[in-house]
């Protein structure tokens, strides 16, 4: 898959890459620096070939050089990594935890006013663009309240206090959209549950309430719940891009940002790999997570 | 002896195995049968044993891997989808779940045009036949405009009935189409099974796992178990006296509605099984 | 032959009255349209050119020099961009929508219906364009294309279109399994007019609450780009004028109310319509859980006003259960109450299997379900007493419930495969009830569970001990459920319909499994059947239900032979008696047309 990928995106980006060079240089230097450039750069090789020299050089690990920045691609990715990975990560569990309780929550007082806010809240939280949500809570929290710094980022490193403090906003903001869906979805699922034949069963055995919901109802609704936190992972790393743009976090999302304006290739392919590759581990890890979980799928 | 007009010969349909390694899935080994022009047969068994799966494949809904079925003396086992559009005039079908056979967003008057429709019968002569048909099941012509959720599960066989004879079909296969309704509509659909095979002289498969139900209904009947006949005959003969094992068992199995006569049968029946138990070597019988 | 009863229900109003009865769709609805012709009519509306900037009027304020909603930093009237900027961001978002429609129903028909190797290369090129976040290949594809909007929305289109492919293909695999597609293709329909006529159908209604949710996820996107600076600079919209507001956010924040706010609501609207939308197209009608925690809390007042004539509960040593005068009913959608089961009175007594019989809608599953307050949703006691070893059961709490069942009256299930727990191992669902009645450890519950396997007949239990419920037959499984039902030694069972799911010989050993039990433990069973020969082969009495009543009952053996009720002849009547067999085979006229026909 990473592979497939790989080759797509790699067609994509260099199919015109022909004048990079002039773009790269600028409309004052010289043809024959261009000219000089554009061998340097290896872009008068058929694509096949071009793209055969990048997998060899990736699958070593080596990404190459950035078009504009005298950095190794590596170098660039790497120091972005921690941010973004994470936000990301942090964003994700307490969204994986809140939408569980609140789903679950909501599924068991259904029909109650509980249920009703949860739902509207849930609307409201999926349907506006997360971006929106950053703007207003730096607005409000960081503008007008002075709680926290607008903008910036503190390394987990340097001091998990000051980290904390920097990421408390941007993850806000990543995880109100994730945890509406994910909430809504997951209290579909466990009420779809709750109404299977076998819960009647159960409940006619005489166990009690909770054991049947908390130890059965939950674990056969988890499936379904571990489905729709691998979509929202997919999500918040398209979110994330924005996010750190806003709040100026030295990450993934800002850098693609910067080379996308720029054009410089060599540096969204080995973004994008990697994006691609940290997808693959986590829907591995996931699918491996569902086959714990559901027996039938465990066959194969 | 009557030409037969359908002539099923050494019938096997196999399924493809699913990933590899397996074997592939014989649902039918080598099934033999024929049914003549206004005959009803009865095909009885349990599941597993391969009785949907051949009128499936009479009805080119499941593929024919070896032998031959012939209607009329025409092969229509393995034939283009076109040979197969041709057939539909002469084998139509009632199917077991009077809540999915029928689309539940479409009227019965389009409904029961479907097939007529797709023959390119002109408007008028449609419009003639349907009402003609709902008459032959029964029903009321208003119930053309309605949908099939406001009819009761009875209702709706006779509105697959109709569509069934839509076309003046010379055979129908009738996938277990009383299983799934009341015992007291049972009887009336299968009067009206009845009726019309002597009115319009077409000819039935009708697959069923009720015994009573096929005796009733059948001039013949043959018994499958795991994929093959184990044994067919004229009705009176094979309900009354069966010779495979398994047809024994399979009668005695099923309780009689009357108290006195069950707790005969129950007894017949341990005896059965224990002797039959004994014939194979101790070994518990398989049902 | 009788002729056609009445119809059964009156049809339900059609998708289109539905939505247009739902103020939600109604009020969401109207907003999108207003938006929609408020942009599409930009130019009618106002005389402000949205990219005019005149530094004079740099920051006006509401209403200021005939600025609607004033003037952004560079003196562009607000009120104009955003009909403009909502021109371009609504078409984007349309075009990227049309696109995923457009390729993802088509693919998805094909996928969906024919299957094959179409099926294998759109499955893994649908994964391929799901793998990444949409934004990362936007941002990527823009790099090369340049700040095109278009560009950007056709392929966001592409991208979307993985999942409108996804829920058209499994749309269509639903369909293409029913039983009425099998039937129109045996009437001779081509694959065309089948996919038109009956998979399009099934396909409309999601197709549709997909694309509206597409919509506010495109705009979303295309705001983001051009939040990010990378949008189209030569171009106004709703995007950039967020970004070029959020520059300015420490100066002039009245910029970012106007955009966000039309943003939101826009986005609000499409999912609430969409919501509607789903709503009304779903053909079931149910009774929401607010209404049925209505009329619950009505039927519990009346119970406490229809006088407490608690007369005292006087049981016979051998009478085990006693229902007197027992109404059951189930909330409507409209909040109203539909009884179903009209004051009844039967009784169980200790060690007798007592039939239940009646067809579809007679109430009798009802009956058994209340007894152990399993009814369905919306369901409840409205009136009678369910009388149990001095208690009346219709007065427990669940928790209290929770003690009575498994312990003392215990339930067979119908359906043997799907009242198994799918993901705990059958030897850990027969456990756990085994540990909480009866108090034993885990190896002597372990023990015992093996020990009840054996004993209804599984060959080899320590295997199926181990099983998960996938990995058993259907026989097997009901026997699973009969060792769990008498696992706890109670006194009475209830069994609905044990085995109408299983074959004819597999019925008959259950049968005989469950006399041997009955008659072994000494438990009482109320025995819910629509089969006259289940009854004659096991029930000492039997009781005959119509519609909610109960009509005749009796001693089994009188009952087979004289029974007075009209409805209890009919229904004897209808059973078919052994000695009717079809008339011998009459092969038809030689000279019959159909004869003709068939040797031409």
């Amino acid at each position: 898959m990473v592979f497939a990928i790989s080759v797509v995106v790699f067609s994509m980006l260099y199919i015109n890459a022909g004048g990079a060079a002039r773009r790269i240089l600028g409309d004052f230097a010289s043809d024959e620096a261009v000219a000089r450039l554009h061998e340097e750069l290896g872009l008068y090789q058929p694509l096949p070939v071009q793209y055969f020299n990048w997998l060899t050089g990736a699958l070593r690990g080596d990404f190459g050089t950035s078009w504009f920045r005298p950095t190794e691609v590596n170098e660039m990715i790497g120091v972005r990594l921690p941010a973004t990975l994470s936000l990301v990560t942090v964003s994700l569990i307490l969204s994986a935890i809140l939408a569980m309780f609140v789903g679950v929550y909501a599924a068991l007082k259904r029909g109650t006013w509980i249920d009703r806010a949860v739902q509207t809240l849930s609307i409201g939280g999926a349907a506006i663009p997360g971006f929106l949500f950053a703007i207003a809570l730096v607005f409000v929290f960081a503008i007008n309240l002075g709680w926290f710094a607008p903008t910036g980022f503190t390394q987990p490193t340097e001091s998990v206090g000051g980290w904390v403090h920097s990421i408390t906003l941007p993850v806000i903001a990543l995880l109100i959209g994730g945890v509406a869906s994910s909430a809504q979805q997951i209290r579909a699922a466990m009420i779809n549950v709750l109404s299977q034949d076998y819960v009647r069963t159960l409940r006619s055995r005489g166990l009690l309430p909770r054991s049947v919901i908390f130890k059965h109802a939950l674990r056969n609704a988890a499936g379904p719940g571990l489905s729709v936190i691998a979509l929202q992972f997919v999500g918040m790393l398209g979110g994330v891009v924005i996010i750190e743009n806003l709040f100026n976090i030295p990450g993934f999302g800002s850098l693609i940002a910067a080379s996308s304006t720029q054009g410089d290739i060599p540096v969204i392919m080995g973004l994008v790999v990697t994006v691609a590759i940290i997808v693959t581990l986590v829907n591995l890890l996931l699918d491996v997570a569902q086959g714990w979980l559901n027996p039938k799928v465990r066959v194969s | 002896m009557t030409t037969p007009l359908l002539n099923i010969r050494d019938l096997v349909v196999e399924y493809p195995a699913k990933g590899f390694r397996k074997t592939p899935f014989r649902a039918l080994k080598g099934v033999s049968l024929d049914i003549r022009p206004g005959e009803c047969v009865g095909l009885v068994g349990e599941s597993g044993s391969g009785k949907t799966t051949l009128g499936r494949a009479v009805l080119g809904l499941a593929p024919v891997t070896e032998g031959s079925i012939t209607l009329g003396g025409k092969e229509i086992g393995n034939i283009s989808a076109r040979e197969r559009r041709q057939v539909s005039k002469d084998v139509q079908v009632v199917f077991q779940d009077p809540y999915t056979s029928l689309n539940p967003s479409m009227t019965i008057e389009q409904i029961l045009a479907e097939p007529l429709l797709a023959r390119d019968v002109p408007k008028a002569q449609a419009r003639q036949r349907i009402a003609d048909l709902l008459d032959e099941v029964r029903l009321p012509s208003d119930a053309l405009h309605r949908l099939p959720r406001e009819f009761s599960g009875g209702q709706r066989q006779r509105i697959a009935i109709a569509r069934a004879l839509a076309l003046d079909p010379k055979l129908i296969i009738c996938d277990e189409p009383v299983s799934a309704l009341d015992l007291s509509t049972q009887a009336r659909v299968l009067d009206l099974f009845i009726e019309i095979q002597e009115r319009t002289g077409v000819a039935y498969l009708f697959i069923t796992h009720d015994l009573d139900v096929v005796r009733h209904v059948s001039h013949r009947v043959a018994v499958m178990w795991n994929g093959e006949i184990v044994e067919s005959g004229d009705t009176r003969e094979v309900t009354t006296n069966p010779a495979h094992p398994y047809t024994q068992r399979l009668w005695m199995a099923a309780p009689v509605a009357d108290p006195g006569a069950q707790a005969v049968r129950r007894e017949e029946r341990r005896r059965l099984l224990a002797a039959q138990a004994a014939a194979a070597g101790g070994v518990p019988v398989a049902a | 032959m009788t002729t056609a009863t009445a119809p059964v229900s009156t049809a339900p109003p059609t998708p289109v009255k539905k939505l247009l009865r739902d103020p939600q769709a109604l009020i969401s609805g109207g907003f999108l349209l207003l938006v929609f012709l408020a942009v599409a009519l930009a130019p009618l509306i106002t005389r402000f050119d949205p990219n005019h900037a005149d530094l004079s009027r740099m920051l006006a304020g509401i209403g200021e020099e005939g600025h609607l909603l004033g003037a952004d930093n560079a003196g562009r009237d607000i009120f104009a961009r955003l009909l403009f900027g909502g021109r371009n961001s609504v078409l984007g978002a349309l075009l990227a929508v049309g696109v995923a429609l457009l390729v993802g129903t088509t693919s998805g028909l094909i996928a969906g219906y024919f299957g094959k190797w179409f099926d294998n290369l759109s499955n893994n090129a649908a994964s391929l364009l799901q793998a990444l976040p949409g934004m990362v290949i936007l941002l990527a594809a823009r790099a090369v294309v340049g700040p095109s909007l278009w560009i950007m929305m056709a392929i966001f289109g592409v991208l979307l279109s993985a999942g409108t492919y996804r829920l058209v293909r499994s749309a269509v695999q639903a369909v293409r399994n029913e039983l009425y597609v099998d039937a129109a293709r045996v009437a001779g329909l081509t694959d065309w007019r089948i996919i038109f006529k009956h998979v399009t159908r099934v396909v409309r209604g999601p197709v549709l609450i997909q694309a509206a949710f597409m919509l506010m996820i495109a705009i979303a996107i295309q705001a983001g780009i051009e939040i990010l600076g990378l949008g189209d600079p030569t171009m106004v919209s709703w995007g950039g004028m967020l970004a070029d507001a959020f520059s300015r956010l420490f100066v002039a924040p009245i910029l970012m109310l106007w955009p966000s706010v039309l943003m939101a609501l826009f986005a609000l609207s499409l999912t609430l319509f969409a919501n509607s939308l789903r709503d009304a197209l779903d053909g079931t009608q149910r009774t929401s859980p607010a209404t049925i925690r209505n009329v619950f809390k009505k039927v519990e007042a009346d119970k406490a006003t229809t006088g407490v004539r608690e007369s005292a509960i006087e049981m016979d040593a051998d009478e085990l259960l006693r229902i007197e005068e027992l109404r059951i009913g189930y909330a409507m959608p409209d909040g109203s109450i539909k009884q179903i089961v009209h004051g009844i009175n039967l009784d169980v007594r200790r060690g007798e299997v007592l039939g239940l019989i009646g067809e579809s809608g007679s109430g009798k599953t009802q009956t058994a379900f209340a007894v152990m307050n399993l009814l369905s949703e919306g369901g409840t006691i409205l009136g009678g007493r369910v009388l149990w070893q001095g208690r009346d059961l219709a007065t427990l709490t669940e928790r209290e419930f929770a003690d009575v069942r498994g312990k003392q009256i215990a339930y067979i299930p119908q359906e043997p495969m799907s009242n198994l727990d799918p993901s705990f191992t059958v030897g850990q669902q027969l456990v756990e009830p085994m540990r909480r009645h009866l108090g034993l450890s885990k190896a002597e519950a372990t023990a015992k569970a093996i020990a009840l396997l054996d004993r209804v007949g599984i060959h080899n239990p320590e295997r199926v001990f181990m099983a998960y419920p996938h990995e058993v037959s259907g026989g097997m499984a009901q026997r699973v459920l009969i060792a769990g039902a008498v696992s706890c030694d109670p006194d009475l069972i209830i069994a609905d319909e044990p085995t109408t799911a299983l074959d004819v010989t597999v019925q008959a050993e259950i049968l005989d499994l469950l006399r041997s039990l009955q008659a072994e433990l000494g438990v009482g069973v109320l025995m819910v059947t629509h089969n006259f020969g289940i009854v004659a082969d096991i029930c000492d009495r039997v009781v005959v239900m119509q519609e909610g009543e109960i009509v005749e009952r009796g001693e089994t053996t009188a009952m087979f032979a004289s029974h007075d009720h009209p409805y209890t002849r009919q229904l004897f009547g209808a059973i078919l008696s052994p000695d009717q067999v079809r008339d011998a085979y009459a092969a038809p006229d030689a000279d019959d047309d159909r004869i003709k026909e068939l040797t031409s």
